[in-house]
């Protein structure tokens, strides 16, 4: 039960969901990693401890319970600043999540930097959360907002950024480092390059990048960045979102309160330091705290491993999937250019029926547009079926999903 | 249910060459919806003659569940009394697509070509025919349908 790069045997002995049984009996096999990945003991007992023993609100209280979850919550933080290297800690900003922080900037950094005629430039394989916030902000402002387009590979069209560019009305250029639905891992140094050159703007929709492979914020060299803890071993409601200090510095606040400010008074009020004038009210501490021993798990087996092992698995599944009668597999067969996420169709089976049926053999995979229905479009479909892979998943439990795959086939008569 | 049971050579049949497909030029009953969980589409053209159903079709993309459930639902309204298909529930729905217990994650897919219906007859009765004492009721037994 293993490939060559990581131990899983001893990997899912540390994920007790993995043992459980669905649909009479059956193992579970879990292949929908992209919406949200399953999360260790050493996690669920980290949240458990800090409820258990030092549940307290941060910053401010001197007593003893105040000091210890405070040390915890800002603990996470630099385990965050060295897990995607970065120099300035209070350059991170923990929200709940990549939506929101994508939200943030588009509210805060947006509104006072986007302008009427401004262009905003994302792609055609974003996740709903990297589209409608640029929609809201620009119908408000009267200013447009662009897509580059995805070739039939899969990848994205760099070409039509240049001619944006060049329009000299772009302000911000907004992309997913890895497609949800195809996997596809973006060209991110060329675009940054490219839009630096011009003094615009880069923002990282880094929710399914960092979860999977090694990722280096200075190496990078974008503006802003942006991930969710639950999609790697970490609890659901909190997210990361980091910025450059004189990009943060000049921003106003997104939410006003607690924790946020220097000093309030009737009709005027200062703001607090970084990060903490963008963390208004009591954070999610107990998850920020949990999100710590997901970073020390993924740390432990390497970024690198994690890349290797989901490279082998998605190429084995690949090869496996292809041979199937009546498949249509999306995205690019190269795989250093893609992720562990295979977006398929089989047949004439709507992805609904398909996954309905292939769930009876305990196989949980995602079915539908993937919150990228601009996308769908550009595939032609109107829904497809998705499977992805995290550092738990096994050749054995593909073979699995092969089977049930041609169960499906066979049911629908195909 | 096992899928084994859902997927019978008869849905399989309806998903794949669908009766009554279509559009009608300026229905009595128009309507179109979506599930916005899964996408699915669907949209319902209905005439009325003498108090009854003279003619009936649908459009839509979606899984085998939803459109096998709208082209037996037009089977099962064409030339009935619009009072019979006013009443029509959801239990006689799934007795007619032959899925009685359909799970929580599918009973919307099969639904969805009633809430449709239901969603046009409240709008025929409201907008064309004032009442709006049998259109709200109409409207809350959609509603409740999921």
């Amino acid at each position: 039960m293993q490939t060559s790069t990581i131990n899983i045997e001893n990997i899912r002995r540390d994920f007790p969901i993995l043992q459980r049984k669905v649909h009479n009996n059956k193992p579970l096999v879990y292949f929908d990693n992209a919406a949200t990945t399953q999360k260790p003991i050493q996690v669920i007992d980290s949240i458990h401890n800090y409820y258990l023993n030092y549940n307290s609100n941060i910053h401010r209280a001197v007593h003893q319970l105040a000091e210890e979850a405070t040390a915890a919550y800002e603990l996470t933080r630099d385990k965050v600043a060295k897990f995607i290297n970065v120099k300035n800690r209070e350059e991170l900003i923990f929200v709940r999540g990549t939506t929101e922080a994508i939200n943030l900037i588009a509210y805060s950094w947006g509104r006072q930097n986007v302008q009427k005629n401004d262009i905003v430039v994302t792609t055609e394989y974003e996740h709903h959360s990297n589209i409608v916030p640029w929609q809201l902000l620009t119908k408000e402002k009267d200013a447009k907002l662009e897509y580059i387009g995805v070739d039939d590979n899969g990848e994205l069209i760099l070409d039509q950024l240049d001619d944006y560019l060049n329009t000299e009305r772009v302000k911000l250029v907004t992309f997913s480092h890895m497609s949800n639905v195809l996997g596809t891992i973006t060209n991110a140094e060329e675009i940054i390059r490219k839009c630096h050159k011009k003094g615009v703007k880069v923002l990282v929709d880094a929710a399914q990048s960092v979860p999977h492979m090694k990722v280096d914020i200075q190496k990078l060299d974008c503006d802003f960045f942006a991930f969710s803890a639950h999609k790697m071993l970490g609890p659901t409601g909190v997210g990361v979102l980091w910025a450059r200090k004189e990009i943060l510095e000049n921003m106003q606040p997104f939410n006003g309160g607690g924790d946020m400010i220097r000093e309030v008074h009737k009709y005027e009020t200062t703001w607090n330091d970084l990060p903490y004038k963008f963390e208004a009210g009591t954070p999610n501490i107990a998850d920020v705290i949990g999100f710590s021993a997901a970073l020390d798990y993924l740390e432990n087996i390497g970024m690198d491993k994690v890349r290797e092992h989901e490279i082998e698995l998605t190429k084995y599944a690949l090869e496996k999937m292809s041979a199937i009668k009546g498949i249509k597999l999306y995205g690019t067969p190269d795989m250093k250019k893609r992720g562990g996420v295979i977006s398929f169709n089989l047949g004439d089976i709507h992805p609904h029926d398909l996954a309905t049926i292939i769930d009876e053999d305990g196989v949980a995979i995602r079915s539908g547009h993937h919150c990228a229905q601009v996308l769908m479009e550009r595939l032609d479909v109107s829904a497809t079926s998705r499977a992805s892979f995290y550092i738990y998943n096994t050749k054995e439990e593909v073979d699995v999903f092969i089977r049930s795959l041609n169960r499906a086939r066979e049911l629908f008569r195909i | 249910m096992s899928s084994a049971d859902i997927y019978r050579e008869i849905i399989l049949d309806y998903y794949r060459n669908p009766r009554n497909y279509g559009k009608i030029d300026n229905p009595d009953i128009s309507k179109r919806d979506s599930n916005p969980l899964c996408g699915d589409e669907l949209e319902m053209h209905i005439n009325l003659k003498d108090n009854k159903v003279s003619d009936v079709k649908f459009t839509g993309k979606g899984c085998a569940i939803s459109q096998a459930s709208a082209s037996m639902l037009t089977e099962l309204i064409m030339g009935k009394d619009f009072e019979y298909v006013k009443k029509l529930t959801k239990e006689e729905i799934l007795e007619n697509l032959g899925l009685p217990d359909l799970g929580p994650a599918r009973i919307k897919c099969a639904l969805l070509s009633l809430k449709v219906l239901k969603y046009g007859i409240y709008s025929y009765l409201s907008e064309k025919l004032n009442d709006a004492t049998s259109a709200d009721k109409i409207k809350e037994e959609a509603s409740g349908l999921f």
